[in-house]
C-alpha cells in the first residue's frame, strides 16, 4: 500500500501540525519507506493471538473515588503561553 | 585522596559516610567538571545553585549519622523528567520555557534520599533518536574518540546526555529512559553500565511520556554496583501510576555476589544477525567463555519472532507517541506559534506544532496518526499487538524451559560519527534491534561494557532477566564486568 500526497496531507491535518505544500511529497516518500518496512508484518500468523493490552500481568489498583488534588489554579496555569483571569486563552473556537 | 570524579557511587558513599570527603567537596569537584565540559554539551540546563543547596543539606544530615545510600552524591537528570522549578524541556522546542510546578516520583525520592543535582542532560528530542541528533539542544558529542581521529562520535540516544556524562564524570551517575533500547545503547557506546528495569518496577509519574506501554526509566552508572544502589533508590510502588508495581523492591546490591555458578544463561541463535561486524561476534563470543568459566551452564535457545520486534515496535511506539503528544497544542505549557490575523484555534495547533516539534518526531506522531487511523487501525496497530504478544511468548517459553537469563550483544556496532546515520530513518532504527525486544516484552535489560573495538571504542554486551529478577539480571553482569576487566576510559579532550 502507497501513501499518496493527498493521503499525506490528510494525516498531517489530523496529526495537526502544518505541512507546507511543496514538503508533502517528500513526507509521503518518508512515510512509504517506514511503512514499507512495517509492511513484514503481513508474515507473520498472527491466528488466534490476542492482541497485547498489557505487558505485565496486573490487575489496576482502585481507590476510592473521592478528590486528592486541585485547588491549585496558580500552579496549573503557571506555564500557560498565554493565561488570563484564572483561564487559558485561545483564539476564537467559534465562528 | 586522589580526584573526587573518580570514585564510583559505592566508593563516594563509603568516603561520605566515614567522612573522608563532603558532599560539598564532591559537589564542588563535578561542577567544576560540568564547567569544562562544555564541548561535550551532554549538561544543557546546569543547576549549580540547587546543587550546592542540596549537597549543605546533606552534609548536615551525615552529620547527624542519617545518610541514605545516595546521600550526598552528584547525579544528573535526563531532561525527560520533570523537576520542580527547573527547565524540563524533553530535548524539544515545543517544550521551551517549561518549568514544572511539580517533581517527578524518581527524582523525589532521590532528592529525599538526598542526591545532588548538577544538571539536566541532553537527549535525543521526546526521546525518539539513537544518536542524539534530534535534540533541539543539538547533539551530545561522545567522550570517547576512534583511535588517533578526532571525529566527533555519537554518544548514541535518547539518553546520550546521561551516558556522555557519566562516561566523561560530569555526575557520578545518571538517570535515563528507556522505550526502545535509549539506555542501553547509549550505555554501550560510551562504556558505561545501563540498566532498564522490568516494565512497572520504576514509576513513570513526571517523566514526560513517550510510548506508556514501552517506557521505564532506569540508572546509568560506570559500575554494576554503581547501577544496583541507584536502581534501588529509584524503584517501588508509586500511587500516582497506576503501571508501578505494589512489590517488594529486593536489595539489588547485596544480591550482586559475582557467583553464576549452575544459573542457565541462553543465547538466541536469532541474535547472530546477517552482515554483524565480526568484532561484535567476538565480543559475544567472549562473553559466553566468561560466563562459561564462572561456572554459568550456556544453552542455545530460540526466540523465532525476533526479526518482527523492530517493525512492531515502529508501530506500536508511534502509535502511543501520536496520542501522548497531542497535549502539546500552545494551550497549557510550552511554545505557541505567532498567529496571524484571523487565524482559528487549529491554525494554532497547527504552527505550533509544526514550529515546535522537529523532524524526526512530525514523522513518528503522523506515523502514529496514520496506524491508528479509521481503516487501518487492524492492519498496523492491532497486527503489531498480536506480534507483541508473540515476541512476549518467545522470552515466557525459553524462561519456563529453566532459562535464568540471555546474553546477547547491545547494539550492531559501536559508537558512529556524528552524521552519518541522519539521513536514513529506518538505518537509525536498526540501531535497536537487539534492545527493542526486551521492551515489548516489558522484561528488564542491562548493557555492560566488555571490551574495545579495533579502534579502542568500547563495546558492550546485553543481559536479559526473568521478569522482575533486575538482581539476577545484575549479578550476571557483575560476573561479566568482573572478567572483562573492563578499566579503559576515554582521554580527556574537551
Amino acid at each position: 500500500m502507497s501513501i499518496d500526497t493527498e493521503t499525506a496531507r490528510r494525516v498531517a491535518h489530523l496529526a495537526r501540525i502544518r505541512v507546507e505544500e511543496d514538503r508533502l511529497p517528500a513526507l509521503a516518500g518518508e512515510f512509504n519507506a517506514i511503512l514499507g518496512f512495517i509492511e513484514q508484518l503481513q508474515e507473520v500468523d498472527v491466528d488466534g493471538v490476542e492482541p497485547m493490552t498489557s505487558v505485565t500481568p496486573q490487575r489496576l489498583k482502585r481507590r476510592e473515588d473521592v478528590v486528592t488534588d486541585g485547588n491549585q489554579p496558580e500552579a496549573v496555569l503557571a506555564n500557560a503561553p498565554d493565561a488570563r483571569e484564572g483561564f487559558f486563552a485561545v483564539p476564537k473556537v467559534v465562528e | 585522596m586522589s580526584d573526587l570524579t573518580d570514585l564510583t557511587l559505592a566508593e563516594a558513599r563509603d568516603a561520605l559516610r566515614s567522612g573522608e570527603t563532603s558532599a560539598t567537596a564532591l559537589t564542588e569537584a563535578y561542577l567544576e567538571a560540568v564547567e569544562g565540559a562544555d564541548a561535550l554539551n551532554a549538561v544543557v540546563h546546569k543547576t549549580p545553585e540547587v546543587a550546592r543547596r542540596q549537597a549543605e543539606a546533606a552534609d548536615a544530615r551525615i552529620a547527624r549519622g542519617d545518610a541514605p545510600e545516595l546521600c550526598g552524591i552528584p547525579i544528573g537528570v535526563k531532561d525527560l523528567f520533570c523537576t520542580e522549578g527547573v527547565a524540563s524541556q524533553a530535548g524539544s522546542r515545543i517544550l521551551q520555557g517549561f518549568a514544572p510546578r511539580y517533581e517527578s516520583t524518581v527524582t523525589d525520592k532521590l532528592f529525599t534520599a538526598g542526591a545532588v543535582m548538577v544538571g539536566k542532560l541532553n537527549m535525543d528530542e521526546f526521546a525518539m533518536g539513537s544518536s542524539n541528533e534530534t535534540s533541539t539542544y543539538g547533539p551530545v558529542t561522545n567522550p570517547w574518540r576512534a583511535g588517533n581521529s578526532d571525529a566527533a562520535l555519537t554518544p548514541g540516544g535518547s539518553s546520550g546526555g546521561s551516558a556522555a556524562a557519566v562516561a566523561a564524570r560530569l555526575c557520578v551517575a545518571a538517570l535515563g529512559t528507556d522505550t526502545g533500547g535509549s539506555i542501553r545503547q547509549p550505555a554501550a557506546f560510551t562504556g558505561t553500565v545501563g540498566v532498564k528495569p522490568t516494565y512497572g518496577r520504576v514509576s513513570r509519574w513526571g517523566i514526560v511520556a513517550f510510548a506508556s506501554s514501552l517506557d521505564q526509566a532506569g540508572p546509568m552508572t560506570r559500575t554494576v554496583r554503581d547501577g544496583a544502589i541507584l536502581l534501588g533508590a529509584m524503584a517501588g510502588h508509586d500511587p500516582k501510576d497506576s503501571t508501578s508495581a505494589d512489590l517488594p523492591v529486593p536489595d539489588f546490591e547485596s544480591a550482586l555476589t559475582g557467583d553464576v555458578r549452575g544459573k542457565v544463561i541462553g543465547i538466541p541463535k536469532e541474535y547472530r544477525m546477517e552482515g554483524m561486524p565480526s568484532e561484535i561476534e567476538q565480543l559475544w563470543q567472549d562473553g559466553v567463555t566468561m560466563l562459561r568459566d564462572a561456572g554459568a551452564e550456556i544453552r542455545d535457545i530460540s526466540l523465532p519472532h525476533t526479526k518482527y520486534a523492530l517493525p512492531a515496535y515502529y508501530v506500536v511506539a508511534p502509535a502511543e507517541a501520536s496520542s501522548n503528544l497531542a497535549r502539546y497544542d500552545g494551550v497549557r505549557f510550552g511554545h505557541r506559534a505567532a498567529l496571524d490575523q484571523g487565524d482559528g484555534i487549529v491554525d494554532m495547533y497547527e504552527k505550533t506544532r509544526a514550529e515546535g516539534f522537529g523532524d524526526e518526531v512530525q514523522r513518528r506522531v503522523m506515523i502514529g496518526t496514520y496506524v491508528l487511523s479509521a481503516g487501518f487501525y487492524d492492519a498496523y496497530y492491532n497486527r503489531a499487538r498480536k506480534v507483541r504478544t508473540l515476541i512476549k511468548r518467545d522470552f515466557e517459553q525459553v524462561f519456563d524451559a529453566g532459562v535464568d537469563a540471555i546474553l546477547t550483544p547491545a547494539t550492531p556496532s559501536a559508537a558512529f560519527e556524528l552524521g552519518q546515520a541522519q539521513d536514513d530513518p529506518i538505518q537509525m532504527y536498526l540501531n535497536d534491534v537487539f534492545t527493542v525486544t526486551v521492551n515489548m516484552a516489558g522484561l528488564p535489560g542491562a548493557a555492560v561494557p566488555a571490551g574495545l573495538d579495533r579502534r579502542g571504542l568500547p563495546l558492550g554486551l546485553q543481559i536479559i532477566g526473568r521478569p522482575w529478577d533486575e538482581a539476577g539480571m545484575m549479578n550476571v553482569a557483575q560476573a561479566i564486568e568482573d572478567r572483562a576487566g573492563f578499566v579503559a576510559r576515554p582521554e580527556k579532550w574537551w
